[in-house]
């Protein structure tokens, strides 16, 4: 079976400053992973390499989606063929509306699949099956995307996002920062919802309580650029107790 | 919206290359280049004028000679010849055009390629077409049709013969022959434009539109537009423009009245795509200096401008509202993109006379490449115009950074009970936008000119349907391979 994310060595940074020391993480379909870290340790820079981000560059090492090699393969491209990225700070775009920007993404990935465009009658159907999941206002999809949103309400319209385009890929940075235990809980269902067999999904968190609610297969430990440590999800509350200190020595 | 590969690489192509820069090949009738008051009695002898408009274009003319160029506004050019224009230009035919087939097929096939058809199987159902080729009206569609409702849709030339009284009583009432020098200048020079008078009570059953080509290298196109909306009637109006593409510039200086008794309302429309010069070395392109006024002189009446700007090496125009009547509202919503080198120098005055008069200013500057663009606008309160309110907003974006934006804003508030706001802002489309819409598999043209259209979405919801989506492209075409 072809692992859905399949990581060798990777060496990558910004600016000239090398951030991931040589990483390697494997994801096969079904499974659940959950990179855990303290600030600065490169979590973000991961998601952002994987996500294709032009500022990152690559400096030796791989990452293979599904068997393909991802190195020169542009960011849009990337989530056409199914990588999502859940943002940490999703920015705002003013004036651009919510359900026609989800439109247009998901149309986009639906041609990838050579599927026909959805039009906008069906797509507000699909679209507001989506948003019952997550227990989302209907005016969500009237107002520009993320203009004006709370903290909570962004994420919850990434995880919506997420829930629209089915990746096969949900690499999700710190969706649980910043959200209440109800707004947790929510985003949490969410997630689990839309766990299938043949899927995976890339959880990165500083806290272990999101994975009170969203458990995940497998737990690495990044620090200063290289994966310490991987384990089950008890690695998850051991490091919690015993702190990064404990992996990072 | 399509995000494939091929429509890309179509797009790409169509960028930037101004698609209307052809030229037709017809048999033009010319007057000399250069002006005197014998050209302007040639001129008017020519198109069979009665003795009032030969006065009012003396007048003008006199005028114009005691006047000086403008230079107040925030564009540079190398000073104009007057003399090296030619200023009266048109295709030649039988003195009399009986039915379109007697118009030269070529213009026909010219107005087809542009999108606008004018023969009886094909015209548009909806919008009544007055096609203007440089100094003449050619052709009128929707005409009889629209003379059953009481509505004269017609060319100004046609006006002066069949309507006299109506244009010696309205021509030069909203914007004075000595207004300004390129008003002036229109006023002795004016060649063709439209001319509208919808009578009472009525509502115009369809959109009426002109659409001006200029064709002649050397010649100026000088229209004059009059829309009279009489008590309790409304009206839409659409103007579009194009012009081939030369090394030259050419001359374009057009003025619009506009005229609402009480309870009136006009809504005017342009979408304005004038050549706007080679984008690389800036050379050619439409000067495009203008006068817009409109005057609400009854009670509850109103004017909306809605205009945007894609074309043009420079343009200077500030479509105006003088709110006479009370309770009157004037409205003007603007797109105005510049790339390349253009210039803009465009915005609005909202003259509040009359009580509890309201006006409305939302202003989209978008500037990219090496160009400048600028709003400037006016609001006025009268003394007597007690209850009056302005709302004014004007957003600007840059695409690039060699391109800047300016606002010039003039309050000027006789009463104490007015209420005027004005809100301002500038932005950057950022790289995190771009990366965000990349991220969920959008590319990133599509990006831009998603939150392009996001940008002037207030503007493009005051156009009809089908203007809105020409204009929506337009933009997208026009800053492709402006951003990243």
């Amino acid at each position: 079976m072809t692992a859905i994310l399949d990581i060798n060595e990777l060496k990558a940074g910004l600016n000239g400053v090398e951030i991931l020391k040589g990483i390697s993480l494997c994801i096969q379909p079904g499974e659940v992973h959950a990179i855990m870290g303290p600030n600065g340790s490169g979590k973000s820079t991961l998601s952002k390499v994987v996500a294709g981000h032009p500022d990152y560059t690559v400096a030796s090492g791989e990452i293979l989606f599904h068997g393909e090699i991802l190195t020169d393969i542009p960011p849009d491209a990337r989530a056409r063929k199914g990588i999502f990225l859940g943002f940490q700070y999703p920015v705002e775009i003013p004036g651009v509306n919510n359900s026609e920007f989800l439109r247009m993404a998901y149309n986009a990935r639906r041609k990838e699949k050579g599927l026909e465009e959805l039009d906008p009658f069906d797509f507000q159907e699909l679209l507001a099956d989506k948003m019952k999941l997550l227990d989302m206002d209907a005016r969500f999809k009237d107002r520009g995307v993320n203009e004006g949103f709370s903290g909570g309400e962004k994420k919850r319209n990434e995880i919506l996002q997420m829930a629209v385009l089915e990746p096969s890929l949900a690499i999700l940075d710190e969706t649980d920062s910043g959200l209440d235990v109800d707004a947790l809980k929510i985003v949490s269902k969410g997630i689990n919802a839309l766990r299938k067999p043949d899927n995976a999904v890339l959880l990165i968190t500083h806290y272990q309580r999101l994975l009170d609610y969203v458990q995940p297969d497998y737990v690495h430990v990044l620090a200063h650029g290289k994966i310490l440590k991987s384990g089950k999800k008890d690695l998850a509350r051991e490091v919690e107790t015993r702190g990064y200190d404990w992996v990072t020595g | 919206m399509e995000t494939s590969a091929n429509t890309l690489a179509d797009s790409k192509l169509a960028g930037r290359e101004y698609q209307y820069g052809f030229t037709t090949d017809v048999e033009m009738e010319a007057l000399k280049k250069g002006l005197n008051e014998d050209v302007i009695r040639n001129l008017s002898a020519k198109k069979n004028e009665p003795a009032f408009l030969l006065e009012f274009r003396l007048k003008a003319y006199r005028k114009w000679l005691t006047m000086t160029e403008p230079l107040w506004a925030h564009v540079n050019y190398p000073p104009i010849d007057y003399q090296d224009i030619v200023y009266f230009a048109k295709p030649k035919q039988k003195p009399q055009i009986a039915g379109l087939d007697e118009v030269d097929p070529e213009i026909l096939r010219t107005f087809e390629k542009l999108g606008i058809p004018l023969d009886e199987q094909k015209k548009l159902a909806n919008v009544a077409v007055d096609a203007v080729f440089d100094s003449v009206s050619v052709a009128t569609t929707h005409k009889k049709k629209l003379l059953e409702h009481g509505v004269i849709f017609c060319s100004i030339s046609e006006a002066v013969q069949e309507y006299p009284e109506l244009i010696e009583q309205y021509l030069g009432s909203v914007v004075p022959i000595g207004d300004n020098f390129y008003a002036a200048l229109n006023s002795a020079v004016f060649t063709d434009g439209s001319f509208v008078f919808i009578p009472p009570n009525t509502r115009c059953p369809m959109e009426l539109s002109t659409y001006f080509r200029i064709n002649t290298e050397e010649s100026g196109q000088f229209e004059r537009t009059l829309i009279v909306c009489s008590e309790g009637s409304h009206v839409s109006y659409l103007e579009g423009c194009t012009a081939p593409k030369f090394d030259t510039n050419q001359l374009h200086a057009a003025v619009v009245e506009l005229v609402t008794l009480d309870n009136a309302e006009i809504k005017y429309s342009t979408v304005q795509n004038w050549y706007s010069g080679d984008p690389v070395t800036g050379k050619g392109g439409i000067y495009n200096f203008v006068t817009k006024r409109g005057l609400c002189k009854g009670r509850n009446s109103k004017i909306s401008w809605t205009q945007v700007e894609t074309g043009s090496a420079i343009t200077w125009k500030y479509p105006s509202c003088v709110l006479a009547g009370d309770n009157s509202i004037g409205e003007f919503y603007s797109v105005a993109l510049t790339n390349g080198y253009m210039q803009a120098d465009t915005g609005t005055k909202m003259i509040h006379l009359g009580k509890n008069t309201r006006s409305r200013i939302v202003s989209k500057g978008i500037s990219s490449d090496k160009s400048t663009n600028a709003y400037r606008g006016l609001v006025r309160i009268g003394k007597n115009a007690t209850g009056a309110r302005n709302f004014s907003q004007c957003d600007s974006m840059l695409v690039g950074s060699e391109c800047a934006a300016h606002t010039f804003p003039y309050l000027e508030v006789g009463n104490e009970e007015a209420v005027v706001e004005h809100e301002a802002s500038t932005s950057k489309i950022s790289e995190d936008q771009l990366f965000y819409f990349e991220s969920r598999g959008i590319v990133r043209e599509d990006a831009v000119a998603m939150i392009l259209n996001g940008f002037c979405k207030e503007v493009f919801q005051q156009l009809p349907m089908e203007f809105a989506v020409e204009a929506q492209k337009l933009l997208t075409l026009k800053l492709e391979n402006s951003v990243g």
